[in-house]
């Protein structure tokens, strides 16, 4: 009985004792980057860190599953718990600021780029992102391009696409061509509902235009508007030219039929051009890309930040972790593994390949728009409700149901309808 | 007597204050969170609870999304049921028989119970996917294909066809739940028959009963006990379905394989509806109370009875 007991003290002390010892010189990063390149990405930003600090000890909370899903639950776990990792992945804009920055969970840390002396070196649109009043609350560290579509060249060519179509006429006048050929015109994977509404809010910014489509978010514009509608309405003629079989479908799936020459393009983030790259396609050869029709003057945001929570253990750390991440260093370090452009606009290109190059140019000269769906326009409620209204219209195509219901979505998350 | 019944508390005790608050406790905390405006991660943060009535589950009622996972779970659990008994107690009636290599086959029957639900949902999907029908059919389809039997493609779970509130593509979800159970459900009925006394059927051989009268007369009304509990075992885990469906199809498209709590996850963890999420959760709570309460009570009586 006696020995039992020591052995609990004992236990208990020597925990106690690992968490003093975590204490005092780690580093928890929390992200759910564990797939292939990512995670490569990420080491190699470790890599870098203990090159400055060699004493740290980095601990990795990465918690795999597609786009984050389960580790955005298990961070909130941990957040409601008081119990925050030091840093954490979190893309820009509402998923950053009405989950955590409004509640007041995160410190500001506009003094940290402002020290740096890089508050200029990010493009003005994507730190209003990361901002609540004024402050900066996260440093974004890449970027992805959601509004790009991507083509085999070889059914192109058989097809006849010379160039990228310009205008959804053209688009859909090579989709028809396509299918008449026997292919699928369009790829899409839409198992886990989001590339549904991936493709419909490229449509929407295709049809509102950049201005009035971020007016949305800030109820400068109404969603009673005619872009929405017309954008349900070529989306369903689109609809025509997509898989049948969509729904056993992720989103490599629907990219392996372009790779697979199955299928003529797919809309997708430019993920799936590192993902085309691991399969072993060289970007410019075996497969094109050009932004989505109607969207060309726009670049659609996906960006990975990171903050700083209140109560960080390890505050010391996260503050050199940060001023890391916001140095271009570290970008071009992670970016040309990750296969996104850095968030800094004075990269070195030439560690960049072709299709990168292409979309740094647009980061810094186009209009930069927030995704729905990747968290960043509208908080998780709305970009939820809306996702399944599009999923629904996916199979019923009933515009007028789907727009009735769009409005009322809108309307319960407090946006302007009028 | 007296410290004999302490003792006896006393040694309890550990176990009924764990189940007061990890079971009890969360479901009246479930409770309570459901009648509140708790959906919004700021107002969870907040804290402050504001009492809403039955609004959550007003809402819940006059969502398509959710009338369509009732209706789902209501046929995944009858054809579920069915399919998994009937299967099983042939199966185990065959074992039964004592036939050679009956014992291989009645670990091969079992297997599928010990793969987790996450792995048999995935590789069900390669299964059912269906290609492109009729040029380029994936799986089963192009097995279909390969035997001439062309009519037979179709959608499979991508299928948005229904018969009146049921929806078709739920015939390759309950196939999966039925390959994976129908070997538990044959363990069961297998336990009960080697229970049974030689004897008894004996006894009715010698008294001119065929064997079908002996199954049908003497076996199935002695296996009841055996036939109720699977019932509630294999319910409980129907109407509670999510790792196999989530695995498999998701929430289909349109929802046509969804589930409730499919939709509870989504709405909890994705949508930060808390109270909405909590709602679903009481409302399976209680389809499963309907199954199993009666359950409860009858073996309650019995024992009294003894």
């Amino acid at each position: 009985m006696v020995r039992k007991f020591l052995t609990v003290l004992l236990v208990g002390v020597l925990f106690f004792a690992g968490t003093l010892w975590a204490k005092e010189n780690a580093l928890e990063i929390f992200s759910w980057w564990t797939g292939g390149g990512e995670e490569e990405a990420l080491m190699a930003l470790f890599h870098l860190f203990h090159k400055y600090y060699p004493d740290v000890k980095i601990i990795n909370a990465a918690v795999a599953g597609g786009a984050g899903t389960n580790a955005k639950a298990v961070l909130k776990t941990r957040m409601l718990g008081g119990n925050p990792p030091d840093s954490f992945q979190v893309h820009a804009g509402m998923e950053l600021i009405d989950t955590y920055v409004v509640p007041g969970m995160m410190e500001p840390i506009t003094w940290i780029l402002k020290d740096m002396n890089a508050l200029d070196k990010f493009p003005k649109a994507i730190l209003d992102m990361c901002s609540y009043k004024g402050e900066v609350y996260s440093i974004p560290l890449n970027v992805h391009r959601a509004n790009v579509v991507f083509y085999n060249k070889k059914i192109a060519a058989q097809i006849g696409m010379e160039e990228p179509p310009q205008t959804w006429h053209g688009f859909v006048e090579y989709l028809k061509r396509a299918k008449e050929k026997g292919y699928i015109g369009l790829a899409l994977g839409d198992k886990n509902k989001w590339t549904a509404l991936h493709l419909f809010e490229s449509l929407m910014l295709a049809e509102l235009g950049p201005d009035a489509y971020n007016g949305l978010w800030k109820n400068k514009t109404s969603f009673n508007n005619d872009g929405i509608r017309r954008a349900l309405e070529i989306m369903k003629e689109m609809l025509n030219y997509i898989n049948p079989d969509h729904a056993a479908m992720t989103w490599q799936d629907a990219v392996r039929l372009v790779y697979e020459g199955k299928a003529l393009a797919t809309v997708m983030g430019d993920w799936a051009e590192g993902y085309l790259k691991t399969l072993g396609w060289t970007p410019g050869v075996e497969f094109g890309w050009f932004a989505l029709p109607g969207t060309q003057d726009a670049f659609m945001v996906v960006s990975d930040t990171f903050g700083l929570p209140k109560g960080a253990p390890h505050r010391q750390n996260a503050i050199r972790w940060l001023k890391l991440i916001a140095s271009r260093e570290a970008q071009d370090v992670f970016n040309p593994i990750k296969g996104s452009i850095p968030a800094r606009l004075d990269a070195d290109k030439s560690k960049y390949d072709v299709y990168l190059r292409w979309s740094m140019k647009d980061f810094a000269t186009k209009k930069l728009t927030p995704s729905i769906i990747h968290g960043s326009a509208a908080p998780e409620s709305f970009s939820t409700a809306l996702m399944d209204a599009i999923d629904e219209f996916v199979t019923t195509r009933d515009v007028d149901k789907t727009f009735k219901k769009i409005l009322m979505i809108a309307e319960d998350n407090g946006y302007n309808v009028k | 007597m007296k410290k004999e019944v302490l003792i006896g508390l006393l040694v309890i005790l550990p176990s009924i204050i764990a189940i007061a608050i990890f079971v009890y406790g969360f479901i009246f905390w479930t409770v309570r969170v459901s009648t509140s405006n708790w959906n919004s991660f700021s107002s969870l943060l907040r804290g402050i609870y504001h009492f809403v009535g039955f609004r959550n589950y007003k809402r819940l009622f006059q969502d398509d999304r959710f009338i369509k996972d009732l209706w789902n779970t209501l046929f995944f659990t009858l054809f579920f049921l069915v399919g998994s008994m009937s299967i099983g107690l042939l199966l185990a009636v065959l074992v039964d028989k004592g036939l050679k290599g009956a014992q291989v086959f009645q670990n091969i029957y079992l297997f599928p119970m010990a793969i987790s639900f996450v792995v048999t949902g995935t590789v069900w999907r390669w299964i059912f996917a269906p290609g492109i029908v009729p040029s380029d059919p994936q799986g089963i389809n192009l097995v279909f294909k390969k035997l001439g039997l062309d009519q037979l493609m179709w959608g499979w779970y991508t299928s948005t066809e229904h018969i009146g509130p049921f929806n078709l593509a739920l015939i390759p979800v309950i196939i999966a739940a039925v390959w994976q159970m129908s070997g538990y459900t044959m363990a069961m009925y297998l336990a009960g028959l080697r229970g049974i006394p030689v004897d008894i059927e004996e006894a009715a051989k010698v008294d001119g009963a065929s064997e079908w009268q002996v199954f049908w007369k003497i076996k199935f009304p002695l296996l009841k006990p055996i036939t109720l509990s699977a019932m509630i075992i294999l319910g409980h885990i129907s109407l509670k379905i999510f790792d196999l469906v989530f695995a498999m199809t998701g929430s289909g498209p349109d929802f046509v394989t969804d589930m409730p709590s499919i939709y509870m996850f989504e709405l909890t963890f994705r949508s930060n509806r808390y109270a909405r999420g909590s709602a679903i959760s009481i409302i399976m709570l209680l389809m499963v109370a309907v199954v199993i309460i009666p359950y409860l009570v009858n073996s309650m009586k019995e024992e009294v009875r003894r």
